[in-house]
């Protein structure tokens, strides 16, 4: 019975934590876009401007929150639900230190990438149901490129799971003490690193929502708290992409001296700054450059990975 | 199936419940917050501020769209083969690794295929 309650505090914990990581991020991004581009950022709501999220929070929560008369109500209100529950439900699979998970499922690793393939729904609801050509023009960009980068997301995490010999994360870490799979699956990270950029539809990647053409693509239409939740399930996407290459590819928890809910810390924040630092850097290719970049790079290089690792699996053995 | 394993679903379950209840309850407390004045030009489509143009938005989209989707359902049905492979890859040896090779280069002769005609091109 402690186990049950154990594990119901985990999940408010995972849901407090994810949730208050991702409003930090939207002022970590702020300044540190600021930073690099020699500039101030927020910084007068309270110490180096922290406060400026909760200030943001309380203004968007009293902001009008409209359903347009020609958009399809019901989905429309649905879709910010859609969007964001299969990443936070991810997020219930992660092992972040010895003990410390919502569920420890055996095939996490396939739940993650079944979750990663319903985002798409919600990005397609969104677009359609706002009836609105900036909306679906978005929605359909968004859709093509998920799927596509989805393809060989999965290809390249076979690697991982060869090496390991295990869908469940916690196995994964686990075998992962001797040496890092960012060392033999370095392509494999890479791969995975660019088509969890595509997934999340961040910049170089965020032809979706590109400001410059298309508004803000799929959600021109949200406005207000519904408009909010499209920007929290963007940051917990980014936030959910560095735990997970963190615990695959860079030994998860393990690490001398700190604690290991500290070294997961430390490795995910790496990541999310390098999310961050593509965006004040990358310009945005075009739509054909994107999609044929994707099919005929990276899915034969994630091919080409499977093949190698298995033969110098098969060779050493 | 052991109670072990069907106790892990439950909280993933009991996540979705809280997450789902995150969404409506923030959605309802900013119901209560704010104020609502809409007039006519708030309620047409955005459309940059101009007025929008004629034609239903719900419009037929570009073909190409639809081969990706095909592209998609074709490649992605294959790779779900590579995963259980993948996990008892040890155990099968050298037989195993040969099967998955002559797959592959199927796989990878369809995404040849496609390529050559040009279905991978966006005209």
């Amino acid at each position: 019975m402690s186990n049950a309650i154990i594990s119901l505090i985990t999940v408010f914990g995972v849901l407090v934590v994810a949730l208050s990581v991702s409003a930090g991020l939207i002022w970590l991004e702020r300044r540190l876009l600021a930073l690099w581009q020699d500039r101030y950022g927020p910084n007068r709501v309270g110490p180096f401007g922290l406060l400026q999220v909760l200030a943001d929070m309380i203004k968007i929560l009293s902001k009008e929150d409209w359903v347009p008369p020609f958009a399809d109500a019901a989905v429309f209100v649905i879709a910010p639900a859609v969007i964001i529950v299969p990443v936070l439900l991810t997020f219930a699979v992660i092992t972040y230190a010895p003990g410390v998970a919502v569920a420890d499922l055996n095939v996490g690793l396939l739940f993650f990438l079944a979750m990663s393939s319903l985002t798409v729904y919600g990005v397609v609801l969104a677009g359609w149901a706002s009836d609105s050509k900036y909306s679906l023009l978005g929605s359909m960009r968004a859709a093509a490129q998920m799927l596509s980068y989805e393809v060989f997301m999965s290809l390249s995490l076979m690697g991982v799971v060869m090496l390991a010999g295990s869908f469940d994360l916690k196995n994964i870490v686990e075998a992962q003490k001797g040496l890092w799979y960012a060392v033999p699956q370095f392509s494999g990270m890479l791969i995975f690193l660019t088509a969890g950029i595509a997934e999340t539809r961040r910049l170089p990647f965020d032809l979706p929502e590109a400001e410059g053409e298309l508004v803000a693509g799929f959600h021109a239409e949200y406005s207000g708290m519904k408009f909010a939740l499209f920007f929290v399930e963007e940051y917990l996407g980014i936030t959910l992409i560095s735990v997970l290459i963190s615990v695959l590819f860079l030994g998860g928890w393990e690490g001398p001296l700190l604690p290991p809910l500290a070294w997961l810390a430390v490795k995910t924040l790496f990541f999310i700054c390098f999310f961050i630092l593509l965006r004040a850097t990358f310009p945005r290719p075009r739509y054909d450059q994107l999609m044929s970049f994707g099919w005929k790079v990276m899915l034969p290089l994630a091919l080409a990975n499977l093949v190698v690792t298995g033969g110098i699996l098969l060779a050493v053995r | 199936m052991t109670p072990d394993f069907a106790q892990s679903y439950v909280y993933v379950v009991a996540l979705a419940i809280v997450g789902v209840g995150f969404v409506f309850a923030t959605l309802g407390i900013s119901r209560l917050l704010q104020l609502r004045h809409p007039y006519a030009e708030k309620l047409s489509p955005y459309e940059c501020g101009v007025e929008p143009l004629i034609g239903d938005s719900w419009s037929p989209f570009s073909v190409r769209y639809y081969i990706y989707a095909l592209l998609f359902v074709i490649f992605d049905v294959e790779a779900v083969f590579v995963y259980p492979w993948a996990l008892i890859f040890r155990s099968l040896g050298k037989t195993g690794f040969a099967e998955m090779m002559i797959f592959i280069a199927v796989l990878l002769f369809g995404l040849l295929y496609a390529w050559a005609k040009g279905a991978l091109e966006w005209q």
